[in-house]
């Protein structure tokens, strides 16, 4: 018997309608866990490098995690994999929600798709019976009402569905999977999708998920509930109140968004507004967010309700979590109200909450420098609400100016040509990123930025405080249930940042403890997109319930596999080394890894060059970036660095230095 | 038969305070799999979520009895504008849904407190809900004595109802010869 995972995969080839029910190696899930890790090294094996995202050999993967479907809380994360058209790397977005559950339940690990359907089709999985259904009808339709019709068609009101809109369909280079409150939403993801000419997948599952250790397994189960508890009763005082609990940040609970609206940019990624929240906004903002929420929703056997329904005056009910209620928002120099009004649309195409807002402010920042002109933009609206509303029909469906727009700001100014690079200033790798303008380098947030592969600061950060407390004395506080902490010093590292004089950014924390931080960061996000584990209650708040000290005896228990500390780390840098693969035999290299620069006004060439040599250096990588073959042997993935060396990619310490 | 003085259990269900996170669902299955905890499935738990965010219908129910025939109830309930139907309340695992029953025999489950030895100070979906949506209350009635019917038993009686005496005593005649 397997535990945790089913140990099974369903392999669709939609170009030939063909179904197939795959056993897979149960040797697995000891050195890539599940998830993530299992879907990098089918994308490692199954794709070369020179696919297009968008050809018939690339392969969408939906994967459960290890531990999605037992009853540890809050393991409940669906993960996309595939390659984006955006970056043309690999691209993992995920999703919470109900999704994978249902799917372990089915008795499969993961949904593989290849190929492309000749007509727009469906999949319906039901247990044992799996079958593609005709989605001509379904053109066009919303995500939510596409859910719902097919739960309906299907007399099945236990489906959970993920589809895509109008903007999957039309191949946005942006465009997301929704699934109820949660989506997949980075890096095209429902490009892919509509692509391959799938419009959703519904699943229905009613089998058992084993537990290798019952009673032990629950325990633990029970230590973490608990842990909830204490933290729901006490916040963390010293952070603002948006960082003070567990969960994604509380965005559909908290109104005071003074943190987000005076530090985070507005329009194209331009203007910081210190000044923004007033008296006056903070009432009207508490009243439009009163009047939005009818209640609030968590994912899949969590006890955190990071969502709510969206029950705003003049719109369609709908479902939304997080930041997106801002990203509009800001990107249209506009007003709450108008973030709640434009979600909807939004989710209905199905399209990315960071990266539309800012293709349009962008779009919109060329019309006023007088790139884009009326001829461009025929009929365009006057308001700022207005013309974001207008371009996002444009783009969902290509229309005009939509059509280059819908491929993100990076490729959009390439085609449009006449300095428009210039307003495309907030990408890494070709990606929209937070819309955030600072003062002084943060090495940390440097090294994230740069390496991450994710693209995306968010999947990344997490663990270790975003700043250093003023006073010694609240960081002694702080310290002191420090349990999460991989060692000892990293409690010195924070007592001893200080906001200013020696001991402050971007020289303190040093080169060699900036590294320590960031791999324990990262670290945690690989772990938690390869079990399942929402980053909510693990690698994203500061002291989560979910911790590199409890994590091996959990995973133990569920699967059967001891793994210690030693091993699940090994594990997750067997992952993080294997995505790196994949992206350096796609052409990554170091040229690539650094953050807009504009990110902060104060920048430190030498010290930058410092900290990504000793990175690179830290996770065995040569100062390309790329893994160097001892590295790769260490961990077990020796055929990997032979691909690389017959390609003539190299990874090799003593290579020359970079100019 | 004599009246008796009886402690009774039950859950309040606060259906407003319902996130619709299903850790009910998820603990019960867990706890009631052989051997306990071994197993995770909420289509095998004890209680359902009626869960239809859009509409706003989040409704925990438990499992009751069983019956052999489905009821005349086809009406609907419209409240505070939304819809239910007179089947969403009800407990009873009936041959008119799939809900209650064993997702791979048809037997029917019914909730039973989490029963266990040392007796849990409340069942396992009341610990599990941390949105607080259902609460365990206990009072004290005078009730009927009456017996009650174990798993096996209300299983057998299911049986017995879908192929009738004759068959199940033939049945378990030929199983106990097998050995």
């Amino acid at each position: 018997m397997r535990y945790a995972e089913t140990g099974y995969n369903l392999e669709i080839d939609l170009s030939r309608g063909n179904i197939e029910r795959v056993e897979t190696d149960p040797g697995l899930a000891e050195r890539f866990l599940g998830g993530l890790g299992t879907n990098a090294k089918i994308l490692w094996e199954r794709v070369s490098p020179e696919v297009d995202p968008y050809s018939e050999d690339n392969l969408l993967i939906f994967g459960a995690g290890l531990l999605t479907g037992t009853p540890a809380p809050g393991a409940n994360r669906t993960i996309v994999s595939s390659f984006s058209p955006q970056t043309k790397l690999m691209a993992y977005s995920m999703m919470g929600g109900f999704f994978a559950p249902e799917l372990k339940h089915a008795g499969y690990d993961k949904v593989i798709i290849r190929g492309r359907s000749p007509e727009m089709v469906y999949l319906w999985i039901n247990n044992d019976k799996v079958e593609l259904r005709d989605a001509r009808h379904l053109l066009g339709k919303g995500t939510l009402e596409t859910a719902e019709l097919i739960r309906q068609e299907l007399r099945e009101p236990n489906a959970q569905v993920a589809a895509i809109g109008l903007a999957g369909e039309n191949r946005v280079y942006y465009a997301s999977i929704e699934q109820g409150r949660s989506s997949a939403s980075r890096l095209g993801m429902g490009g892919v999708m509509g692509d391959k000419r799938l419009k959703a997948i519904a699943v229905r599952g009613t089998k058992d998920v084993n537990i290798a250790r019952p009673a032990e397994f629950m325990e633990q189960c029970n230590e973490i509930l608990k842990y909830v508890k204490f933290r729901e009763k006490h916040p963390l005082g010293m952070v603002p109140p948006i960082l003070a609990g567990l969960g994604s940040p509380q965005e559909m609970r908290i109104h005071d968004e003074e943190w987000h609206t005076t530090n985070f940019t507005w329009g194209n990624a331009r203007l910081r507004r210190k000044d923004f929240w007033t008296k006056e906004v903070e009432q009207s903002w508490k009243e439009t967010q009163e009047k939005a929420r009818e209640r609030f929703l968590s994912c899949y056997n969590c006890p955190l309700s990071c969502g709510a329904s969206v029950a705003y005056p003049g719109v369609p009910k709908y479902m939304m979590k997080c930041y997106s209620k801002l990203t509009y928002t800001m990107a249209a120099m506009s007003d709450l109200d108008f973030g709640y009004k434009i979600n909807y649309n939004a989710q209905t195409y199905g399209v990315d909450g960071f990266t539309t807002p800012q293709v349009i402010a962008f779009a919109l920042e060329l019309y006023e420098a007088g790139i884009l002109t009326d001829r461009d933009l025929p009929g365009m609206p006057a308001g700022s609400e207005e013309r974001f509303f207008w371009l996002l029909e444009k783009i969902v469906r290509r229309e005009g100016i939509g059509d280059v727009l819908a491929n993100g700001t990076y490729w959009a100014a390439k085609e449009i040509g006449r300095g428009a690079d210039e307003y495309a200033h907030n990408n890494i790798k070709k990606h929209e990123q937070l819309p955030l303008k600072l003062g002084m380098l943060n090495p940390i947030y440097f090294l994230m930025y740069s390496t991450g592969e994710k693209i995306n600061i968010t999947q990344i950060e997490g663990q270790f405080p975003q700043a250093p407390f003023p006073k010694r004395e609240e960081r002694e506080e702080f310290v002191k249930d420090w349990v999460q902490v991989p060692e000892e010093k990293f409690k010195q590292y924070f007592l001893d940042w200080e906001p200013r004089g020696e001991n402050s950014i971007p020289y303190y924390p040093s080169v060699e403890a900036t590294c320590e931080i960031v791999d324990w960061m990262e670290k945690m996000h690989h772990i938690d997109d390869s079990t399942g584990m929402c980053a909510g209650l693990s690698s994203f708040p500061l002291k989560p319930a979910y911790h590199l000290h409890n994590y091996p005896s959990l995973i133990s228990a569920a699967t059967g596999i001891d793994f210690d500390e030693a091993k699940l780390k090994q594990a997750a840098k067997r992952n993080r080394t294997l995505i790196r693969a994949i992206n350096v035999r796609r052409g990554l290299r170091r040229v690539d890894e650094r953050p807009p620069e504009d990110h902060w006004k104060h920048r430190f060439p030498e010290l930058e060059t410092k900290l990504l040599d000793a990175y690179y250096h830290f996770k065995g990588w040569d100062n390309q970036g790329v893994p160097t073959r001892e590295c790769l042997r260490e961990l077990g993935l020796d055929d990997v660095g032979e691909d690389l060396e017959q390609r003539g990619i190299t990874g090799n310490e003593q290579s020359e230095k970079e100019d | 038969m004599s009246k008796v003085k009886k402690k009774i259990k039950t859950i309040k269900i606060d259906a407003d305070k319902c996130n619709g996170c299903r850790a009910c669902e998820v603990i019960c299955a867990s706890f009631h799999a052989a051997p306990k905890y071994s197993s995770n499935n909420p289509a095998r738990a004890r209680i359902r979520l009626i869960r239809d965010p859009i509409k706003d219908i989040f409704l925990p129910v438990y499992a009751g009895e069983y019956v052999a025939a489905e009821c005349a109830g086809r009406d609907k309930y419209v409240i505070k504008g939304k819809e239910y139907s007179e089947c969403d309340f009800c407990r009873a695992s009936c041959p008119s849904r799939d809900v209650f029953k064993e997702p791979d025999s048809g037997l029917p489950l019914k909730c039973d407190m989490c029963e266990d030895d040392p007796s849990l100070k409340e069942p396992w979906c009341v610990q599990w809900c941390l949105a607080d949506a259902l609460t365990y209350e206990e009072r004290e009635e005078e009730v009927e004595e009456e017996v009650k019917l174990g798993d096996m038993e209300l299983g057998l009686k299911a049986l017995v109802d879908k192929y009738g005496w004759q068959k199940l005593a033939d049945s378990m005649a030929r199983l106990s010869q097998k050995g």
